[in-house]
């Protein structure tokens, strides 16, 4: 049975294309047969980050107006075999995108995959509605800073209302990714603490993916960061997010500042 | 052939959706002889001006009016035509297809619409510049992420890193040139290459490509 799940956030910059990279390739990893489609019409950037970009020929919105076929625009990944791509245009924009002809692909992309990963574009206009209109699972990801959460609440709330699901009355599974968190700053108080933001959002939390340069390092070579490095501290967090996704119970701890005494006091470099 | 523009009410909305094509394929309307139908607005003499005011600072050149009265065409606006016959719609891309329709009109010796397109700036990204009727050239760089759709052949003196696509109308003699190679996609005639099956040998060359039957060749040019 195919899953769908929309990545999504509300605000822009939080690592919504970032995580669906991620999520996608850690889930591919496993086996699963996976396709992360990229909804951003007219900002695309998922392929750069799974360095497909040279790849490109036909987008969704091809597919979605019938003038290509959905073999014709899904591109494989080289490195895992099972992990594809439907990337965005980026000369059209999102009123391109209908109901009908979004509906239409995700029931193809049914019949293919078992994830199916839709990278929501920022925002709560069309695009981001399109996005999430027929998903069965979301993860929302957030930054430990307040207008992150807010916006976050804000996507929840529209999630349970305006998805198919919930206009059939059904419960859409919805999960948290906390993203871009820095437990140095967390522990001297310049950000929202793990606790609080779960309080606000009152969603499950599936993972705390570290502030890491290991993530920009991966996207600027177009590798997600779960194969780049499956070692790093962000590459292992998004693995053990898709195993919690998979309904498996892993230990979830607080990442923290790892210097100790020692460190604090040679931290410093001699003035 | 010339194309029609009929302005409607309001106004304002109406010059906002003309800019947006403007701004999505610039140089549409650039040499192209353009009559301004009236008939569906009835301006009086002052809003008759300022229209073609409006047009004027566009640099969209109006040959004729169509259903003007008129009392209040002057002598120094363009003169009246009537009786045009509609050949249906020209593409333009996306945005107010409603606001521009083609018509064929009897226009004397109004001068034939130049066949290229020359656009002096750059092309950015997400930008998509379609001629179907001629050549395209660009004196800048076409940026990763934007499209040129021509009918004949592309030339561009900067870098090309988005897409070019010639020959669009089934031309096999249309060719690509460009000073820097670093090209998204390339395709003459319906045949395409992607950067990733061309790979790195003429990345950063200049380069002339061009169909050889069926088969697309790439050649630097020194």
């Amino acid at each position: 049975m195919a899953k769908v799940l929309v990545v999504t956030s509300g605000k822009g910059g939080v690592g919504k294309t970032t995580s669906s990279a991620a999520l996608g390739a850690a889930l591919a990893h496993g086996g699963d047969k996976v396709v992360v489609i990229d909804f951003d019409v007219g900002l695309r950037n998922l392929d750069l980050v799974m360095g497909a970009e040279r790849r490109v020929v036909f987008d969704l919105i091809n597919v979605v107006q019938g003038d290509a076929k959905l073999n014709q625009a899904l591109i494989r990944d080289k490195r895992l075999e099972n992990l594809s791509l439907l990337p965005a245009s980026q000369t059209r924009d999102k009123d391109a995108l209908t109901e009908e002809g979004v509906a239409r692909v995700l029931d193809e992309l049914r019949q293919k995959f078992d994830w199916i990963i839709c990278d929501s574009p920022a925002g709560i206009e069309r695009g981001a509605t399109m996005a999430m209109r027929h998903a069965d699972v979301a993860v929302v990801v957030t930054n430990p800073e307040v207008s992150s959460v807010r916006d976050s609440d804000r996507i929840i709330g529209l999630l349970d209302s305006k998805t198919e699901r919930a206009e059939k009355g059904e419960r859409i599974e919805k999960h948290l990714l906390l993203t871009r968190y820095d437990p140095a700053r967390a522990e001297r108080g310049e950000m929202l603490k793990v606790e609080d933001v779960l309080e606000i959002l009152s969603i499950p939390l599936i993972g705390i993916i570290p502030e890491s340069e290991e993530v920009l390092r991966a996207s600027n070579v177009g590798s997600p960061v779960t194969l780049n490095n499956p070692a790093s501290a962000p590459g292992r967090a998004y693995f053990d997010a898709v195993r919690r996704l998979k309904g498996e119970a892993v230990e979830l701890t607080v990442p923290t500042d790892k210097k100790g005494l020692f460190g604090k006091l040679f931290g410093r470099r001699a003035a | 052939m010339a194309l029609v523009l009929a302005p409607e009410v309001p106004l304002r909305d109406w010059l906002e959706d003309l800019d947006a094509v403007s701004e999505r394929s610039p140089g549409f309307f650039t040499g192209r002889p353009i009559i301004a139908d009236v008939s569906s607005l009835k301006p009086s003499k002052s809003e008759l001006k300022f229209l073609l005011a409006a047009f004027k600072m566009r640099n969209i050149r109006i040959i004729g009016l169509e259903g003007a009265a008129p009392e209040n065409v002057d002598a120094d606006m363009p003169p009246q035509i009537n009786g045009g016959k509609p050949t249906g719609e020209i593409d333009v891309p996306d945005a107010a297809n409603a606001a521009v329709a083609a018509t064929a009109a009897p226009f004397g010796d109004a001068p034939v619409p130049e066949k290229s397109l020359l656009i002096e700036g750059s092309v950015r990204s997400g930008q998509s510049i379609l001629h179907p009727e001629g050549d395209v050239t660009v004196l800048g760089s076409v940026a990763s992420g934007s499209e040129i759709v021509a009918g004949g052949s592309i030339h561009v003196y900067g870098s090309l890193r988005g897409r070019a696509i010639a020959g669009c109308t089934g031309n096999g003699r249309a060719r690509i040139f460009c000073r820097k190679f670093e090209a998204e996609l390339i395709a003459i005639d319906g045949l395409y290459k992607t950067a990733d099956d061309l790979g790195g040998k003429f990345l950063g060359q200049p380069v002339q490509v061009n169909l050889d039957g069926d088969s697309i060749i790439l050649k630097t040019m020194d």
